[in-house]
């Protein structure tokens, strides 16, 4: 217990405080909203929120919809129920994220000539090629957590394959699509890394703390982690509402009434 | 009950993996409004003919006919056929109107009718008022009725039944084993139940078909399954049983047991039978009175009854009383003639197709049969043989011929002997099935080439016990097979 609350205080408490109190101190140490109200006020910043966004939203929808078919197929699809064959998928992520964005790169580079043309389409690509693992370990385990019987019963009672996807196969794989959804789309939105490596000349949020913190304004950008750590929290408190199905049983209610 | 027939399975053959067979020769006919149960221990593929009459498995051969169409190859979702399963899969993302609902909004119905549809089974199922009801809010009981009304609410031809008692406790499976047979009589479709447990399916069944290892052992009505049990397996299956090795001495006379019995089954002077008593149907009696005579060795309360347990010779014997007798009494035991059933005793066991192939200088000839491939004197196989000049002769000196040749192998289950210790066995598998006969156990192992081997052993293993089998090889008797 006391090994864990010292972990969480040095790691977690400790650096979330220092976050909070440069976001609300100026340069002279003083309590200020000036961070936020510049923030806000600006047109660079909050452009690049909106870009930022936009790329993120893009990325997790085409990992979406390019992982939950290879997730689906995976988990069941009756030719491809080999452990084998989601390692193909997953093998990936153990290569590191740079040495492939750069591959991604020389591959990008030889079909469009000079990068610096497409940056939007580049980032996504390169987003949606380096995330979709994160999008399909979530869906493939909450697909292969799927009793049989379900798809069964439903084809039993009249579905085809179609209405079984959508009645059945979709509604219960939700909390796999949600946890898909937060591992996507947050890295998407901070991994400037990946624009960087393509010679992106585009800024996302994660690009716009680091240009503040190099240049050691450590208020302002403190205040961009803190909006991206409301980001988050917002996301995790809908998707937890949407994780959770079923209403709390009313009979309990009843029951002490 | 209509006589007209209206499921047909004919010849079906399944194999999973490739090679792995959990069905065959399967032909079954089942009748209009009939509540058919197929009983058998875990693995017995019940459960995979239940798959391919929903249409979730398919037959790798032979033919399903429902009211003489060919339904072999149609979809779970185009066949008449609705099945509650064994985990009842309900969906646990809708409510309880919305799961027994599922069915009927895939068809173009009303609101209208669809509701008062729902109400309705609800109210068949006991459970009216439930529609807003999540699942995760029924008791185990509750879901195995909702399972049943969302089933049942499409009108299907056929219900299939696939383990759906197992789940729950002893009361609640009774009482629901008693509210099935009404359903069934209420909506007179036809019901085809899975279940392992030989009282509900005698409870529940107008046909009973006994299934082991993929194959019918029996089909009948439950009295003539419990009466009168096909061979062995089913015998000892169902309800309790003294199992007699003997033979027959007369026309309706059997020996067994240290006695001769009058019987009614009228099989030939010497056949090898085995002889089935149920306890309820010997009769305790004193010594002077009775057939065979033995001491109690004990006598468990039943509730209704004592299950008295007698050794007459080396033999154990069990009896239900109505009276309690002490341990250590001698007592003498009457069977009458009619509650004797005989079943003729099994001659194709434990032979074994095999092939001589050619004669090795030095080691004999080569025979491979069942799991083996072994070097034997060739006397034992062509009697009054002998080798001349590495050749092998018969009795006047021709020249035999030793290449292919097919014989026949067979070990007496007397002969043979199980050990834990994998070493000292010619070869290991795993006891699939095993009887109480006489004074010893008859066990049936199996190795992985599914090759059966029946040995008699006085000791006690389990079911799914790995042993080693001891086959002395001198013990081993060989035939050569004209064709």
């Amino acid at each position: 217990m006391i090994p864990y609350a010292v972990f969480l205080v040095l790691f977690v408490v400790l650096p979330l405080f220092v976050i909070i109190s440069y976001a609300f101190t100026n340069g002279n140490g003083e309590v200020s909203f000036e961070n936020f109200i510049h923030f806000f006020q600006n047109r660079k910043t909050i452009g690049t929120l909106l870009y930022s966004t936009a790329i993120a939203v893009l990325t997790t929808v085409f990992c979406l919809l390019l992982g939950y078919p290879v997730a689906y197929i995976l988990a069941k699809g009756e030719i491809f129920r080999e452990h084998s064959l989601l390692f193909l998928f997953v093998l990936p992520m153990w290569i590191n994220f740079t040495l492939r964005i750069t591959a991604m790169k020389e591959i990008l580079t030889f079909f469009e000539g000079n990068l610096a043309y497409h940056p939007f389409f580049n980032t996504v690509f390169c987003m949606v090629y380096d995330f979709l693992p994160f999008m399909i370990q979530p869906l493939y385990n909450a697909l292969t957590k799927l009793d049989d019987s379900m798809m069964e019963a439903a084809q039993d009672l009249g579905a085809n394959r179609l209405q079984v996807i959508l009645k059945v196969v979709l509604p219960l794989s939700i909390p796999g699509i949600v946890s898909g959804i937060t591992m996507v789309f947050l890295p998407s939105m901070t991994n400037y890394v990946v624009l960087d490596l393509v010679y992106n000349s585009t800024y996302i949020m994660g690009s716009l703390i680091g240009s503040y913190f190099s240049a050691y304004d450590w208020h302002n950008g403190s205040v961009i982690s803190l909006v991206l750590l409301l980001i988050i929290c917002m996301i995790t408190f809908i998707s937890n509402r949407l994780t959770r199905f079923e209403p709390e049983p009313e009979t309990k209610k009843r029951r002490t009434a | 009950m209509g006589n007209d027939i209206l499921i047909e399975l004919k010849n079906i053959k399944k194999v999973y993996d490739q090679d792995t067979l959990v069905v065959e020769d399967f032909n079954l006919e089942i009748k209009k409004g009939e509540f058919v149960t197929l009983l058998g221990p875990s693995g017995c593929g019940k459960t995979t003919i239940l798959r391919m009459l929903g249409g979730f498995d398919k037959p790798t051969e032979g033919t399903i006919l429902l009211d003489g169409v060919d339904i072999t190859d149609l979809a779970p979702n185009q066949r008449p056929i609705n099945t509650v399963f064994q985990k009842y899969a309900l969906f646990p993302h809708l409510n309880v109107y919305d799961n027994v609902a599922f069915g009927l909004k895939l068809k173009n119905m009303t609101k209208f009718e669809r509701d008062k549809k729902v109400r309705k089974v609800l109210e068949l199922v006991d459970l009216e008022g439930f529609e807003k009801r999540s699942i995760h809010t029924l008791s185990g009981g509750q879901q195995q009725r909702i399972a049943i009304a969302r089933a049942i609410v499409n009108e299907p031809e056929v219900l299939l039944l696939d383990e759906c008692l197992s789940a729950l406790d002893y009361k609640m499976r009774k009482e629901m084993q008693l509210e099935l047979k009404s359903m069934h009589k209420q909506l007179g479709i036809t019901f085809i139940f899975v279940t392992h447990d030989q009282e509900e399916a005698l409870t529940m069944s107008d046909k009973i078909v006994v299934m082991a290892d993929g194959e019918i052992q029996q089909i009948g009505t439950p009295e003539e399954i419990y009466n009168e049990p096909a061979n062995l397996f089913v015998a000892d299956f169902i309800g309790e049983s003294n199992i007699f090795h003997g033979r027959m001495t007369g026309p309706k006379k059997a020996f067994f047991c240290g006695a001769e019995f009058n019987c009614v089954d009228p099989y030939q002077k010497g056949t090898v039978i085995d002889a089935v008593i149920r306890p309820e149907d010997i009769k305790i009696t004193e010594v002077e009175k009775g057939q065979i005579t033995g001491e109690v060795l004990s006598a468990d309360f039943k509730g209704t009854f004592y299950n008295v347990v007698v050794r007459s010779g080396k033999t154990e014997i069990e009896a239900n009383s109505l009276k309690y007798y002490e341990p250590g009494t001698e007592v003498g035991m009457k069977i009458a003639a009619d509650n004797i059933h005989i079943i003729p005793y099994d001659n194709s066991i434990n032979h074994y197709d095999g092939m001589v192939y050619g004669y090795h200088e030095g080691k004999g000839l080569q025979v491979a049969f069942a799991d083996f491939t072994w070097y034997v004197e060739p006397e034992r196989v062509f009697p009054g043989a002998s080798v001349k000049d590495g050749v092998v002769v018969d009795a006047s000196g021709n020249a035999i011929r030793v290449d292919d040749v097919r014989v026949e192998a067979y070990i007496a289950p007397t002969d043979m002997k199980l050990s834990d210790d994998a070493e000292e066995g010619v070869i290991t598998g795993n006891i699939v099935s095993f009887l109480y006969v006489d004074d010893h156990y008859t066990y049936t192992v199996r190795t992985k080439s599914e090759e059966d081997y029946v040995v008699d052993d006085v000791d006690l293993w389990n079911q799914e016990d790995f042993v080693s089998l001891v086959i002395p090889e001198d013990k081993v008797t060989f035939r050569v097979v004209r064709s």
